[in-house]
Protein backbone atom coordinates (compact mmCIF):
# COMPACT_ATOMS: atom_id res chain seq x y z
CA UNK A 1 0.00 0.00 0.00
CA UNK A 2 2.84 2.34 0.91
CA UNK A 3 4.57 1.47 -2.32
CA UNK A 4 1.38 2.17 -4.21
CA UNK A 5 0.96 5.64 -2.76
CA UNK A 6 4.62 6.38 -3.28
CA UNK A 7 4.82 5.28 -6.87
CA UNK A 8 1.29 6.11 -7.94
CA UNK A 9 2.54 8.84 -10.25
CA UNK A 10 4.69 6.42 -12.20
CA UNK A 11 1.92 3.87 -12.21
CA UNK A 12 -0.58 6.44 -13.46
CA UNK A 13 1.88 7.41 -16.20
CA UNK A 14 2.21 3.79 -17.33
CA UNK A 15 -1.57 3.36 -17.28
CA UNK A 16 -2.07 6.49 -19.39
CA UNK A 17 0.60 5.28 -21.79
CA UNK A 18 -0.97 1.83 -22.16
CA UNK A 19 -4.42 3.37 -22.69
CA UNK A 20 -2.98 5.68 -25.35
CA UNK A 21 -1.52 2.63 -27.11
CA UNK A 22 -4.94 0.96 -27.31
CA UNK A 23 -6.95 4.01 -28.30
CA UNK A 24 -7.28 2.99 -32.00
CA UNK A 25 -8.58 -0.40 -30.87
CA UNK A 26 -11.37 1.12 -28.80
CA UNK A 27 -12.09 4.10 -31.01
CA UNK A 28 -13.20 2.56 -34.27
CA UNK A 29 -14.89 5.73 -35.44
CA UNK A 30 -12.49 7.72 -37.66
CA UNK A 31 -14.12 10.99 -36.69
CA UNK A 32 -13.43 10.50 -32.97
CA UNK A 33 -9.96 9.17 -33.65
CA UNK A 34 -9.34 12.32 -35.70
CA UNK A 35 -10.32 14.51 -32.76
CA UNK A 36 -7.80 12.71 -30.60
CA UNK A 37 -5.06 12.96 -33.23
CA UNK A 38 -5.62 16.68 -33.60
CA UNK A 39 -5.62 16.99 -29.81
CA UNK A 40 -2.12 15.48 -29.84
CA UNK A 41 -0.95 17.80 -32.63
CA UNK A 42 -2.12 20.87 -30.73
CA UNK A 43 -0.60 19.50 -27.55
CA UNK A 44 2.79 19.38 -29.30
CA UNK A 45 2.37 23.00 -30.42
CA UNK A 46 1.36 23.95 -26.88
CA UNK A 47 4.50 22.34 -25.46
CA UNK A 48 6.41 24.64 -27.78
CA UNK A 49 4.66 27.72 -26.41
CA UNK A 50 5.18 26.43 -22.88
CA UNK A 51 8.97 26.51 -23.31
CA UNK A 52 8.80 30.21 -24.10
CA UNK A 53 5.85 31.39 -22.02
CA UNK A 54 5.69 28.83 -19.25
CA UNK A 55 9.39 28.38 -18.55
CA UNK A 56 10.95 31.62 -19.76
CA UNK A 57 8.02 33.96 -19.13
CA UNK A 58 7.93 35.55 -22.59
CA UNK A 59 4.47 35.88 -24.10
CA UNK A 60 4.77 35.33 -27.84
CA UNK A 61 1.64 35.86 -29.90
CA UNK A 62 3.24 34.67 -33.12
CA UNK A 63 3.07 30.96 -32.41
CA UNK A 64 0.55 30.14 -35.14
CA UNK A 65 2.87 31.79 -37.66
CA UNK A 66 5.64 29.36 -36.84
CA UNK A 67 3.19 26.48 -36.78
CA UNK A 68 2.29 27.65 -40.29
CA UNK A 69 5.92 27.82 -41.41
CA UNK A 70 6.26 24.18 -40.42
CA UNK A 71 2.97 23.14 -42.02
CA UNK A 72 3.66 24.94 -45.28
CA UNK A 73 7.27 23.73 -45.44
CA UNK A 74 5.93 20.18 -45.48
CA UNK A 75 3.01 21.16 -47.74
CA UNK A 76 5.02 23.04 -50.35
CA UNK A 77 7.86 20.52 -50.46
CA UNK A 78 5.68 17.44 -50.74
CA UNK A 79 2.92 18.84 -52.98
CA UNK A 80 4.81 21.26 -55.26
CA UNK A 81 8.15 19.50 -55.43
CA UNK A 82 7.14 15.91 -54.62
CA UNK A 83 9.79 15.84 -51.99
CA UNK A 84 9.58 12.89 -49.55
CA UNK A 85 7.80 13.55 -46.26
CA UNK A 86 10.46 12.70 -43.69
CA UNK A 87 13.16 15.16 -44.81
CA UNK A 88 10.37 17.72 -45.31
CA UNK A 89 9.31 17.31 -41.69
CA UNK A 90 12.88 17.71 -40.53
CA UNK A 91 13.22 20.84 -42.67
CA UNK A 92 9.91 22.13 -41.29
CA UNK A 93 11.22 22.01 -37.72
CA UNK A 94 14.57 23.47 -38.75
CA UNK A 95 13.06 26.23 -40.88
CA UNK A 96 10.69 27.45 -38.18
CA UNK A 97 13.42 27.21 -35.57
CA UNK A 98 15.92 29.18 -37.66
CA UNK A 99 13.30 31.75 -38.57
CA UNK A 100 12.39 31.98 -34.89
CA UNK A 101 16.03 32.48 -34.01
CA UNK A 102 16.45 35.25 -36.60
CA UNK A 103 13.23 37.02 -35.65
CA UNK A 104 14.19 36.60 -32.01
CA UNK A 105 17.24 38.80 -32.59
CA UNK A 106 14.89 41.72 -33.15
CA UNK A 107 11.81 40.66 -31.18
CA UNK A 108 13.73 40.01 -27.98
CA UNK A 109 15.00 43.57 -27.90
CA UNK A 110 11.50 44.40 -26.79
CA UNK A 111 10.00 43.36 -23.49
CA UNK A 112 6.70 42.31 -21.96
CA UNK A 113 3.69 43.73 -23.78
CA UNK A 114 5.91 45.15 -26.52
CA UNK A 115 7.29 41.69 -27.16
CA UNK A 116 3.75 40.32 -27.29
CA UNK A 117 2.67 42.99 -29.78
CA UNK A 118 5.82 42.57 -31.87
CA UNK A 119 5.36 38.81 -32.14
CA UNK A 120 1.66 39.27 -32.84
CA UNK A 121 2.76 41.38 -35.81
CA UNK A 122 5.29 38.75 -36.88
CA UNK A 123 2.61 36.06 -36.80
CA UNK A 124 0.27 38.19 -38.85
CA UNK A 125 2.94 39.00 -41.43
CA UNK A 126 3.68 35.28 -41.82
CA UNK A 127 -0.04 34.73 -42.35
CA UNK A 128 -0.19 37.49 -44.96
CA UNK A 129 2.81 36.15 -46.85
CA UNK A 130 1.31 32.66 -46.93
CA UNK A 131 -2.07 33.96 -48.00
CA UNK A 132 -0.73 36.25 -50.77
CA UNK A 133 2.11 34.17 -52.20
CA UNK A 134 -0.20 32.21 -54.42
CA UNK A 135 2.52 30.75 -56.64
CA UNK A 136 4.08 28.97 -53.73
CA UNK A 137 1.33 28.35 -51.20
CA UNK A 138 -1.78 28.31 -53.33
CA UNK A 139 -2.99 31.44 -51.58
CA UNK A 140 -6.51 31.36 -50.25
CA UNK A 141 -7.20 28.12 -52.12
CA UNK A 142 -4.48 26.39 -50.18
CA UNK A 143 -2.51 23.25 -50.91
CA UNK A 144 -4.40 20.07 -51.58
CA UNK A 145 -3.08 16.55 -51.28
CA UNK A 146 -0.32 16.64 -48.72
CA UNK A 147 0.61 12.94 -48.66
CA UNK A 148 0.86 10.59 -45.70
CA UNK A 149 4.43 9.79 -44.69
CA UNK A 150 6.32 7.13 -46.60
CA UNK A 151 6.53 3.81 -44.84
CA UNK A 152 9.57 2.88 -42.82
CA UNK A 153 10.47 -0.75 -43.41
CA UNK A 154 7.42 -2.85 -42.58
CA UNK A 155 5.50 0.10 -41.09
CA UNK A 156 3.09 1.71 -43.52
CA UNK A 157 1.31 4.98 -42.90
CA UNK A 158 -1.90 4.44 -44.81
CA UNK A 159 -4.72 5.42 -42.48
CA UNK A 160 -5.75 7.23 -39.32
CA UNK A 161 -4.63 4.35 -37.07
CA UNK A 162 -1.03 4.43 -38.22
CA UNK A 163 -1.00 8.24 -38.22
CA UNK A 164 -2.29 8.07 -34.67
CA UNK A 165 0.78 6.10 -33.60
CA UNK A 166 3.08 8.37 -35.58
CA UNK A 167 1.79 11.48 -33.85
CA UNK A 168 1.66 9.76 -30.46
CA UNK A 169 5.34 8.98 -30.94
CA UNK A 170 6.16 12.60 -31.69
CA UNK A 171 4.05 13.73 -28.73
CA UNK A 172 6.02 11.47 -26.40
CA UNK A 173 9.26 12.74 -27.91
CA UNK A 174 8.13 16.34 -27.34
CA UNK A 175 7.14 15.64 -23.74
CA UNK A 176 10.49 14.00 -23.19
CA UNK A 177 12.29 17.04 -24.62
CA UNK A 178 10.21 19.37 -22.44
CA UNK A 179 10.92 17.23 -19.39
CA UNK A 180 14.68 17.17 -20.10
CA UNK A 181 14.75 20.92 -20.54
CA UNK A 182 12.79 21.53 -17.35
CA UNK A 183 15.24 19.41 -15.38
CA UNK A 184 18.39 20.79 -16.93
CA UNK A 185 20.43 23.82 -16.03
CA UNK A 186 19.32 25.39 -19.30
CA UNK A 187 15.72 25.02 -18.15
CA UNK A 188 16.56 26.48 -14.79
CA UNK A 189 18.20 29.45 -16.47
CA UNK A 190 14.93 29.91 -18.42
CA UNK A 191 12.96 29.86 -15.17
CA UNK A 192 15.44 32.25 -13.60
CA UNK A 193 14.69 34.70 -16.40
CA UNK A 194 10.96 34.24 -15.83
CA UNK A 195 11.42 35.11 -12.16
CA UNK A 196 13.66 38.11 -12.66
CA UNK A 197 15.81 39.02 -15.63
CA UNK A 198 18.04 41.13 -13.48
CA UNK A 199 18.62 38.41 -10.94
CA UNK A 200 19.29 35.93 -13.72
CA UNK A 201 21.90 38.23 -15.20
CA UNK A 202 23.43 38.72 -11.77
CA UNK A 203 23.92 34.97 -11.38
CA UNK A 204 25.89 35.00 -14.61
CA UNK A 205 23.22 33.92 -17.08
CA UNK A 206 23.46 35.50 -20.50
CA UNK A 207 19.84 36.58 -20.58
CA UNK A 208 19.72 37.58 -24.23
CA UNK A 209 21.20 34.34 -25.45
CA UNK A 210 19.02 32.18 -23.19
CA UNK A 211 15.85 33.90 -24.40
CA UNK A 212 16.99 33.47 -27.98
CA UNK A 213 17.49 29.76 -27.36
CA UNK A 214 14.06 29.41 -25.73
CA UNK A 215 12.49 31.19 -28.68
CA UNK A 216 14.22 28.95 -31.23
CA UNK A 217 13.24 25.75 -29.37
CA UNK A 218 9.68 27.00 -29.01
CA UNK A 219 9.27 27.88 -32.68
CA UNK A 220 11.00 24.67 -33.75
CA UNK A 221 8.44 22.59 -31.83
CA UNK A 222 5.63 24.71 -33.31
CA UNK A 223 7.01 23.93 -36.77
CA UNK A 224 7.13 20.21 -35.99
CA UNK A 225 3.48 20.33 -34.91
CA UNK A 226 2.64 22.18 -38.12
CA UNK A 227 4.36 19.58 -40.27
CA UNK A 228 2.47 16.76 -38.55
CA UNK A 229 -0.77 18.67 -38.95
CA UNK A 230 -0.12 19.00 -42.68
CA UNK A 231 0.37 15.30 -43.26
CA UNK A 232 -2.62 14.23 -41.18
CA UNK A 233 -5.11 16.76 -42.57
CA UNK A 234 -3.77 16.57 -46.12
CA UNK A 235 -5.06 20.04 -46.92
CA UNK A 236 -3.56 23.39 -45.93
CA UNK A 237 -5.38 26.71 -45.94
CA UNK A 238 -4.00 30.00 -44.69
CA UNK A 239 -6.68 30.31 -42.00
CA UNK A 240 -4.86 27.85 -39.76
CA UNK A 241 -1.86 30.21 -39.68
CA UNK A 242 -3.92 33.23 -38.69
CA UNK A 243 -3.92 34.95 -35.34
CA UNK A 244 -6.92 33.12 -33.79
CA UNK A 245 -4.90 29.90 -33.87
CA UNK A 246 -2.29 31.56 -31.68
CA UNK A 247 -4.93 32.44 -29.15
CA UNK A 248 -6.33 28.93 -29.23
CA UNK A 249 -2.89 27.51 -28.40
CA UNK A 250 -2.55 30.11 -25.68
CA UNK A 251 -5.93 29.03 -24.34
CA UNK A 252 -4.81 25.39 -24.17
CA UNK A 253 -1.76 26.41 -22.19
CA UNK A 254 -3.72 28.63 -19.80
CA UNK A 255 -6.31 25.96 -19.14
CA UNK A 256 -3.72 23.21 -18.71
CA UNK A 257 -1.27 25.23 -16.68
CA UNK A 258 1.72 27.33 -17.68
CA UNK A 259 5.15 26.04 -16.83
CA UNK A 260 3.96 22.56 -15.95
CA UNK A 261 4.81 19.35 -17.72
CA UNK A 262 1.30 17.95 -17.91
CA UNK A 263 -0.45 21.27 -18.60
CA UNK A 264 -0.04 21.47 -22.38
CA UNK A 265 -1.30 17.91 -22.94
CA UNK A 266 -4.23 18.21 -20.55
CA UNK A 267 -5.19 21.67 -21.80
CA UNK A 268 -4.91 20.96 -25.51
CA UNK A 269 -6.65 17.62 -25.25
CA UNK A 270 -9.47 18.84 -23.05
CA UNK A 271 -10.21 22.06 -24.87
CA UNK A 272 -10.05 20.63 -28.40
CA UNK A 273 -12.34 17.79 -27.37
CA UNK A 274 -14.68 20.22 -25.65
CA UNK A 275 -14.70 22.38 -28.77
CA UNK A 276 -15.78 19.38 -30.82
CA UNK A 277 -18.62 18.50 -28.49
CA UNK A 278 -19.74 22.10 -28.38
CA UNK A 279 -19.65 22.31 -32.16
CA UNK A 280 -23.40 21.94 -32.42
CA UNK A 281 -23.67 25.26 -30.63
CA UNK A 282 -21.61 26.80 -33.42
CA UNK A 283 -20.65 30.36 -32.54
CA UNK A 284 -22.09 30.04 -29.07
CA UNK A 285 -19.35 27.69 -28.02
CA UNK A 286 -17.07 30.70 -27.50
CA UNK A 287 -19.75 32.25 -25.33
CA UNK A 288 -19.64 29.15 -23.17
CA UNK A 289 -15.88 28.79 -23.21
CA UNK A 290 -15.10 32.46 -22.60
CA UNK A 291 -16.47 32.58 -19.05
CA UNK A 292 -14.85 29.24 -18.24
CA UNK A 293 -11.48 30.70 -19.19
CA UNK A 294 -12.09 33.89 -17.21
CA UNK A 295 -13.00 31.83 -14.14
CA UNK A 296 -9.93 29.66 -14.62
CA UNK A 297 -7.58 32.61 -14.85
CA UNK A 298 -9.08 34.39 -11.85
CA UNK A 299 -9.27 31.40 -9.53
CA UNK A 300 -6.69 29.01 -10.94
CA UNK A 301 -3.98 31.11 -12.59
CA UNK A 302 -1.77 28.04 -12.79
CA UNK A 303 -4.42 26.14 -14.71
CA UNK A 304 -5.55 22.60 -14.06
CA UNK A 305 -2.02 21.46 -13.30
CA UNK A 306 -1.76 24.12 -10.61
CA UNK A 307 -5.14 23.12 -9.22
CA UNK A 308 -4.01 19.52 -9.05
CA UNK A 309 -0.76 20.45 -7.34
CA UNK A 310 -2.65 22.48 -4.74
CA UNK A 311 -5.02 19.57 -4.08
CA UNK A 312 -2.14 17.19 -3.75
CA UNK A 313 -0.36 19.42 -1.26
CA UNK A 314 -3.55 19.65 0.77
CA UNK A 315 -4.04 15.88 0.79
CA UNK A 316 -0.48 15.34 1.90
CA UNK A 317 -0.85 17.96 4.60
CA UNK A 318 -4.02 16.25 5.83
CA UNK A 319 -2.21 12.97 6.06
CA UNK A 320 0.34 14.88 8.06
CA UNK A 321 3.19 12.66 7.06
CA UNK A 322 5.49 15.61 6.52
CA UNK A 323 6.67 14.13 3.27
CA UNK A 324 5.68 17.10 1.15
CA UNK A 325 9.06 18.71 1.44
CA UNK A 326 10.46 20.06 -1.75
CA UNK A 327 8.01 19.30 -4.47
CA UNK A 328 5.09 21.48 -3.42
CA UNK A 329 6.17 24.12 -5.90
CA UNK A 330 6.89 21.81 -8.78
CA UNK A 331 4.82 18.77 -8.02
CA UNK A 332 4.09 17.90 -11.60
CA UNK A 333 7.76 17.52 -12.26
CA UNK A 334 9.34 14.39 -10.92
CA UNK A 335 11.09 15.40 -7.74
CA UNK A 336 14.67 14.69 -8.57
CA UNK A 337 17.47 14.96 -6.14
CA UNK A 338 20.19 16.94 -7.83
CA UNK A 339 23.17 17.18 -5.58
CA UNK A 340 25.56 17.70 -8.42
CA UNK B 1 41.36 44.51 -6.22
CA UNK B 2 38.43 46.66 -7.21
CA UNK B 3 39.06 50.21 -8.30
CA UNK B 4 36.21 52.57 -9.15
CA UNK B 5 37.36 55.89 -10.59
CA UNK B 6 35.26 58.99 -11.02
CA UNK B 7 32.08 57.06 -11.70
CA UNK B 8 28.98 58.96 -12.77
CA UNK B 9 25.51 57.59 -13.46
CA UNK B 10 22.60 59.54 -14.82
CA UNK B 11 18.93 58.64 -14.99
CA UNK B 12 17.81 61.13 -17.60
CA UNK B 13 18.31 64.56 -16.05
CA UNK B 14 18.96 63.16 -12.60
CA UNK B 15 22.57 62.57 -11.58
CA UNK B 16 22.40 59.48 -9.37
CA UNK B 17 26.17 59.20 -8.91
CA UNK B 18 28.63 62.04 -9.28
CA UNK B 19 32.31 61.25 -9.60
CA UNK B 20 32.43 58.40 -7.12
CA UNK B 21 35.82 56.82 -6.50
CA UNK B 22 36.33 53.81 -4.28
CA UNK B 23 38.70 50.89 -3.84
CA UNK B 24 38.58 47.48 -2.25
CA UNK B 25 42.03 45.99 -1.67
CA UNK B 26 42.80 42.28 -1.50
CA UNK B 27 41.34 40.73 1.64
CA UNK B 28 39.44 43.83 2.65
CA UNK B 29 35.92 44.23 3.97
CA UNK B 30 34.73 47.68 2.97
CA UNK B 31 31.45 49.21 4.04
CA UNK B 32 29.45 51.90 2.27
CA UNK B 33 27.27 53.98 4.55
CA UNK B 34 24.48 56.26 3.50
CA UNK B 35 20.83 57.01 3.92
CA UNK B 36 18.08 55.65 1.70
CA UNK B 37 18.41 57.09 -1.77
CA UNK B 38 21.98 58.25 -1.25
CA UNK B 39 23.13 56.15 -4.19
CA UNK B 40 24.48 53.00 -2.56
CA UNK B 41 22.35 50.62 -4.55
CA UNK B 42 22.98 52.53 -7.76
CA UNK B 43 26.72 52.29 -7.11
CA UNK B 44 26.52 48.54 -6.52
CA UNK B 45 24.27 47.91 -9.47
CA UNK B 46 26.63 49.84 -11.72
CA UNK B 47 29.62 47.80 -10.52
CA UNK B 48 27.56 44.66 -11.16
CA UNK B 49 26.84 45.70 -14.71
CA UNK B 50 23.10 46.16 -14.26
CA UNK B 51 23.35 49.91 -14.94
CA UNK B 52 25.56 51.51 -17.57
CA UNK B 53 27.72 54.33 -16.24
CA UNK B 54 27.67 57.75 -17.93
CA UNK B 55 31.39 58.15 -17.32
CA UNK B 56 34.19 56.83 -15.17
CA UNK B 57 35.98 53.53 -14.97
CA UNK B 58 35.72 50.32 -13.02
CA UNK B 59 38.74 48.03 -12.89
CA UNK B 60 38.75 44.65 -11.26
CA UNK B 61 41.93 42.60 -10.90
CA UNK B 62 43.41 44.22 -13.98
CA UNK B 63 40.26 43.88 -16.07
CA UNK B 64 38.17 46.82 -17.22
CA UNK B 65 34.61 45.90 -16.31
CA UNK B 66 32.90 49.29 -16.48
CA UNK B 67 29.92 49.11 -18.82
CA UNK B 68 30.18 45.34 -19.35
CA UNK B 69 27.01 43.27 -19.00
CA UNK B 70 26.18 41.61 -15.69
CA UNK B 71 27.04 38.08 -16.76
CA UNK B 72 30.52 39.21 -17.83
CA UNK B 73 31.03 40.90 -14.47
CA UNK B 74 30.09 37.66 -12.67
CA UNK B 75 32.58 35.86 -14.86
CA UNK B 76 35.28 38.33 -13.87
CA UNK B 77 34.73 37.27 -10.25
CA UNK B 78 32.22 39.66 -8.71
CA UNK B 79 29.10 38.14 -7.19
CA UNK B 80 26.29 40.11 -5.68
CA UNK B 81 23.40 39.59 -3.40
CA UNK B 82 20.92 42.31 -4.14
CA UNK B 83 18.82 44.26 -1.69
CA UNK B 84 15.54 42.60 -0.84
CA UNK B 85 16.89 39.04 -1.04
CA UNK B 86 16.00 38.19 -4.59
CA UNK B 87 15.43 34.46 -4.77
CA UNK B 88 13.61 32.03 -6.98
CA UNK B 89 10.79 31.36 -4.52
CA UNK B 90 9.33 28.21 -6.04
CA UNK B 91 12.68 26.52 -6.55
CA UNK B 92 14.19 24.54 -3.70
CA UNK B 93 17.00 25.96 -1.61
CA UNK B 94 19.38 23.50 -3.25
CA UNK B 95 18.37 24.60 -6.76
CA UNK B 96 18.67 28.25 -5.77
CA UNK B 97 22.18 27.59 -4.57
CA UNK B 98 23.28 25.57 -7.58
CA UNK B 99 21.96 28.25 -9.89
CA UNK B 100 24.55 30.53 -8.33
CA UNK B 101 27.21 28.25 -9.79
CA UNK B 102 25.77 28.69 -13.26
CA UNK B 103 29.06 29.80 -14.78
CA UNK B 104 30.94 26.86 -13.26
CA UNK B 105 28.38 24.34 -14.41
CA UNK B 106 30.94 21.90 -15.76
CA UNK B 107 32.93 21.89 -12.53
CA UNK B 108 30.82 19.34 -10.66
CA UNK B 109 33.36 18.56 -7.95
CA UNK B 110 33.96 22.25 -7.32
CA UNK B 111 30.24 22.93 -7.08
CA UNK B 112 29.82 20.15 -4.57
CA UNK B 113 32.62 21.59 -2.49
CA UNK B 114 31.15 25.10 -2.61
CA UNK B 115 27.81 23.65 -1.62
CA UNK B 116 29.40 22.03 1.42
CA UNK B 117 31.06 25.32 2.31
CA UNK B 118 27.74 27.15 2.06
CA UNK B 119 26.08 24.55 4.29
CA UNK B 120 28.95 24.86 6.75
CA UNK B 121 28.44 28.61 6.88
CA UNK B 122 24.67 28.29 7.22
CA UNK B 123 23.84 24.83 8.62
CA UNK B 124 20.10 25.60 8.55
CA UNK B 125 20.24 25.65 4.74
CA UNK B 126 21.27 22.01 4.71
CA UNK B 127 18.23 21.07 6.77
CA UNK B 128 15.97 23.07 4.46
CA UNK B 129 17.71 22.19 1.22
CA UNK B 130 14.63 20.60 -0.36
CA UNK B 131 12.13 23.24 0.76
CA UNK B 132 11.00 25.91 -1.66
CA UNK B 133 13.06 29.01 -0.94
CA UNK B 134 9.89 31.09 -0.68
CA UNK B 135 8.81 29.13 2.40
CA UNK B 136 11.86 30.14 4.45
CA UNK B 137 12.00 32.93 7.02
CA UNK B 138 13.50 36.30 6.10
CA UNK B 139 16.83 35.56 7.69
CA UNK B 140 17.08 32.14 6.06
CA UNK B 141 16.25 33.64 2.69
CA UNK B 142 19.05 36.12 3.17
CA UNK B 143 21.36 33.22 3.91
CA UNK B 144 20.30 31.55 0.69
CA UNK B 145 20.99 34.77 -1.20
CA UNK B 146 24.46 35.08 0.30
CA UNK B 147 25.09 31.37 -0.20
CA UNK B 148 24.06 31.60 -3.83
CA UNK B 149 26.43 34.50 -4.42
CA UNK B 150 29.23 32.44 -2.89
CA UNK B 151 28.48 29.54 -5.23
CA UNK B 152 29.88 31.62 -8.07
CA UNK B 153 33.25 31.35 -6.23
CA UNK B 154 33.76 35.10 -6.38
CA UNK B 155 36.86 37.09 -5.57
CA UNK B 156 34.63 39.97 -4.52
CA UNK B 157 31.26 39.67 -2.87
CA UNK B 158 28.93 42.66 -3.03
CA UNK B 159 26.17 42.69 -0.43
CA UNK B 160 23.48 45.32 -0.56
CA UNK B 161 21.91 45.64 2.89
CA UNK B 162 21.92 41.97 3.85
CA UNK B 163 20.37 42.71 7.25
CA UNK B 164 17.49 44.76 5.85
CA UNK B 165 14.29 43.89 7.67
CA UNK B 166 15.85 41.21 9.84
CA UNK B 167 15.51 40.84 13.58
CA UNK B 168 18.64 42.11 15.42
CA UNK B 169 19.78 38.64 16.40
CA UNK B 170 19.39 37.28 12.89
CA UNK B 171 21.06 40.28 11.34
CA UNK B 172 24.05 39.72 13.63
CA UNK B 173 24.22 36.10 12.44
CA UNK B 174 24.31 37.27 8.86
CA UNK B 175 27.01 39.86 9.55
CA UNK B 176 29.04 37.25 11.44
CA UNK B 177 28.84 35.05 8.36
CA UNK B 178 30.06 37.98 6.26
CA UNK B 179 33.14 38.19 8.49
CA UNK B 180 33.71 34.45 8.08
CA UNK B 181 33.48 34.82 4.31
CA UNK B 182 35.94 37.70 4.36
CA UNK B 183 38.38 35.64 6.43
CA UNK B 184 38.59 33.06 3.64
CA UNK B 185 40.16 35.77 1.49
CA UNK B 186 37.11 37.00 -0.38
CA UNK B 187 36.88 40.78 -0.69
CA UNK B 188 33.58 42.15 0.56
CA UNK B 189 31.82 45.37 -0.35
CA UNK B 190 28.92 45.89 2.02
CA UNK B 191 26.14 48.45 2.20
CA UNK B 192 24.43 48.85 5.53
CA UNK B 193 21.94 51.07 7.27
CA UNK B 194 23.13 49.93 10.66
CA UNK B 195 26.39 51.89 10.62
CA UNK B 196 27.57 50.79 14.02
CA UNK B 197 27.30 47.09 13.33
CA UNK B 198 28.78 47.48 9.88
CA UNK B 199 31.78 49.57 10.95
CA UNK B 200 32.51 47.09 13.70
CA UNK B 201 33.25 44.35 11.20
CA UNK B 202 34.75 46.49 8.39
CA UNK B 203 38.32 47.51 7.65
CA UNK B 204 37.45 50.74 5.90
CA UNK B 205 34.36 52.67 4.96
CA UNK B 206 32.89 55.30 2.69
CA UNK B 207 30.00 57.64 3.37
CA UNK B 208 27.79 58.42 0.41
CA UNK B 209 25.36 61.31 0.27
CA UNK B 210 23.42 62.61 -2.73
CA UNK B 211 25.41 60.46 -5.10
CA UNK B 212 28.81 61.61 -3.86
CA UNK B 213 31.43 60.18 -1.53
CA UNK B 214 31.60 62.80 1.22
CA UNK B 215 33.86 60.93 3.57
CA UNK B 216 36.27 58.03 3.45
CA UNK B 217 38.48 56.51 6.06
CA UNK B 218 39.49 53.59 8.21
CA UNK B 219 37.06 51.97 10.58
CA UNK B 220 38.36 53.94 13.57
CA UNK B 221 38.44 57.25 11.76
CA UNK B 222 34.83 56.89 10.76
CA UNK B 223 33.74 55.65 14.16
CA UNK B 224 35.33 58.70 15.79
CA UNK B 225 34.00 61.15 13.23
CA UNK B 226 31.41 63.42 14.79
CA UNK B 227 29.37 63.79 11.61
CA UNK B 228 29.15 60.05 11.17
CA UNK B 229 28.22 59.54 14.80
CA UNK B 230 25.50 62.16 14.59
CA UNK B 231 24.09 61.18 11.21
CA UNK B 232 24.32 57.38 11.32
CA UNK B 233 24.71 56.26 14.89
CA UNK B 234 22.43 58.69 16.65
CA UNK B 235 24.96 59.62 19.33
Amino acid sequence: MAALSKHWKKIALVVVFVISLFVPVFVQNDYFLGIIILGYVWAIATYGLNILLGYTGQLSLGHAGFFGIGAYTVGVLTVNYEFPFWPSLLLAAIASSVLGFLIGIFALRTRNEYFAIFTLGVGFVIYLVIERWEGLTGGALGLIGVPYPEGIGPIQFDGPESIYYLILGFLILTIYIAWSIANSLVGRSFMAIRNSEELAAATGINVGRAKQLAFAISTGIAGLAGGLYATYIGFLGPAIVNVPTTFEILLYLLVGGMGSLSGPLVGAFLVTTLFQFLQQFEAYRLVILGPIVVILIIFFPKGLAGLWAALETRIKAMRGKGEMSGDAGASEEPAKEEAK
Amino acid sequence: MLEVRDLSVRFGEFAALRGVSLTVEEGELVVVLGANGAGKSTLFRTINGLIKPASGEIDFCGEKIGGRPANAVVKAGIAQSAEGRHLFPELSVLKNLTLGAYLRRRDRAGIKKSLEEAYELFPILYEKRNDPAGSLSGGQQQMVAVGRALMAKPKLLILDEPSLGLAPLVSRQVLDAVVEINKTGIMVLLAEQNAKAALKIAHRGYVVENGEVILAGSKDELMDNDDVRRAYMGT
